[in-house]
């Protein structure tokens, strides 16, 4: 089973942890991840199509034309990317009109899109490609730990352009992507809503962006949640980041680590802490995770 | 449109609305940009209910529709709320008229960025786009990071090959992008 890898920018630029654990974790799965050599940045779904939607398109489609070239479909840990990707890659195979007027522009730089890759969420790649009993049979040792999952906003909406069959305003496919490692997924307050960071709003208007991830935080914090768990590079940004920034701009804390899908995956599969990058999060993740792991040992 | 309209508390920023500002035409063009339905809104207000950024903040989706079918352009346009949506779809998933909103509000913020309306911070990151091939660049700290954990230095994106990074500028001026957000400086 081979990917082309689409790494965005929050991941490389900014959580390169994720990356590398992202890379491990496939590896020991037998899944090859391979290079999408000169891919841009996806271009981002909240500012970049905000700002011009046909250079968007454009743009887009030739990071699908890499992905092309080398005949293997795309995964990417970012939802941002696979919003931008996936709406793209759907628009384009649907509306001839529009793929024409794309390729019109992608001559110029003598590519062209052809519509033969899908675009996949990795959480896609674990439930639908590898399945649940396979990732759960490389499970090592169990994670008992009460874990706030974060869906996100765009690996579930807009639903005309996604394949879970769950309702987005109820999905359960989350939870049992970490029940079989021992982890108890606790609801809490306004589960689905967004991280606060899409559509331009971290970037053009940080305080309300925030306001989302506090409150996010807050109810999460009423349940007793130990980890958040999150399936998005820029969610993961938005909460462990974001921690720091509430508590510099509003001397709030929450201390609550902020742990990717696959370094939790990683964890259980017997890969350390240190393996998984956990040092390089914001929020202090190495020694409550070596904690949850001893306890749960036991 | 006879007499006036009479607005309470929120933010239509006249109170009386003159029928010389309205533009009704304006969601028509919507519908012909792809906002299909964009004309069948009932101001029920299911979007606006469901909106984090309404819980937060000023902005009222439900008012963004009421403006557009009023046609008040400009206001829209020039309105900094504009920007405060996270594109999170509740509205669009949950209007009983199946508007597409998210898209409306790409749609709209496009015209705004076109005519000027960008905030400062996003003319800025445009410029890292077209700079670099990436919203958010490398940075030393970055570089740094990716050694010790045994990543190359760059990552293999635009950043590694400058070819690729070329052809990004190049879509970037043809579509007029770069002049846009570089002749801003
Ligand atoms: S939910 Fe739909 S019909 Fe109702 S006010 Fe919003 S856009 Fe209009
Ligand atoms: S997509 Fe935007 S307008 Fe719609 S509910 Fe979410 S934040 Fe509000």
């Amino acid at each position: 089973m081979e990917y082309a890898f689409f790494l965005g920018c929050i991941a490389p630029n900014r959580y390169p942890n994720l990356e590398a654990a992202t890379h491990k974790v496939m590896n020991a799965l037998g899944v090859k991840l391979l290079d999408m050599e000169g891919a841009s940045c996806c271009p981002a779904p909240g500012v970049l199509r905000s700002f011009h939607r046909e250079l968007w398109l454009a743009v887009g489609a030739r990071n699908i034309t890499i992905a092309e070239e080398m005949g293997v479909d795309i995964t990417t840990m970012c939802s941002g990317c696979y919003a931008t990707l996936k709406e793209v890659n759907d628009l384009l195979k649907e509306r001839e009109e529009l793929r024409k007027k794309v390729n019109e522009a992608l001559s110029k730089i003598g590519r062209e899109y052809k519509g033969t890759v899908e675009v996949k969420h990795i959480l896609e790649v674990f439930y639908f490609d590898l399945g649940i009993d396979e990732v759960a049979s490389q499970v090592k040792r169990k994670i008992s730990a009460k874990a706030a999952l974060h869906y996100g906003c765009h690996l579930i909406k807009p639903t005309v352009h996604r394949r879970w069959t769950d309702s987005c305003e109820d999905p359960r496919f989350f939870e049992a992507l970490v029940e079989f490692m021992g982890v108890t997924p606790v609801d809490y307050r306004d589960k689905l809503m967004c991280c606060g960071a899409g559509g331009g709003v971290r970037s053009g208007s940080p305080e309300v962006a925030l306001t989302y991830t506090m409150n996010k935080l807050e109810s999460m914090r009423e349940v007793g949640a130990e980890l958040l768990v999150n399936a998005c590079q820029f969610c993961h940004l938005q909460f462990d980041l974001g921690q720091v920034e509430i508590k510099e701009r509003y001397g709030k804390e929450y201390n609550i680590p902020v742990i990717f899908y696959t370094q939790l995956l990683g964890l259980a599969m017997g890969f350390s802490p240190e393996e998984m990058g956990l040092q390089y999060n914001r929020v202090e993740a190495v020694s409550p995770v070596k904690a949850i792991l001893e306890r749960s040992a036991e | 449109m006879a007499g006036v309209i009479r607005c309470g508390c929120m933010s239509i920023t006249q109170s009386v609305v003159k029928a010389e500002d309205l533009d009704l035409s304006f969601a028509k063009t919507l519908e012909q940009l792809g906002i299909e339905r964009v004309l069948t809104c009932m101001q029920c207000g299911t979007c606006t209910a469901s909106c984090p950024s309404g819980r937060y903040a000023a902005y009222r989706t439900r008012l963004v529709l009421r403006k557009v079918l009023l046609g008040l352009r400009e206001e829209i346009l020039s309105d900094p709320d504009l920007w405060l949506c996270t594109t999170c779809y509740n509205c669009q998933e949950r209007c009983p008229r199946r508007i597409d909103v998210v898209d409306l509000i790409i749609v709209l913020r496009n015209m705004a960025f076109a005519t000027g309306h960008a905030r400062e911070r996003h003319v800025q990151i445009s410029r890292f786009f077209v700079e670099t091939g990436h919203l958010v660049p490398i940075n030393e700290e970055n570089m740094k990071k990716r050694r010790e954990l045994g990543l190359s230095e760059k990552p293999p994106t635009t950043h590694s090959f400058p070819k690729a990074l070329e052809e990004v500028k190049a879509l970037a001026s043809y579509f007029g992008f770069d002049k846009i957000v570089l002749g801003e400086r």
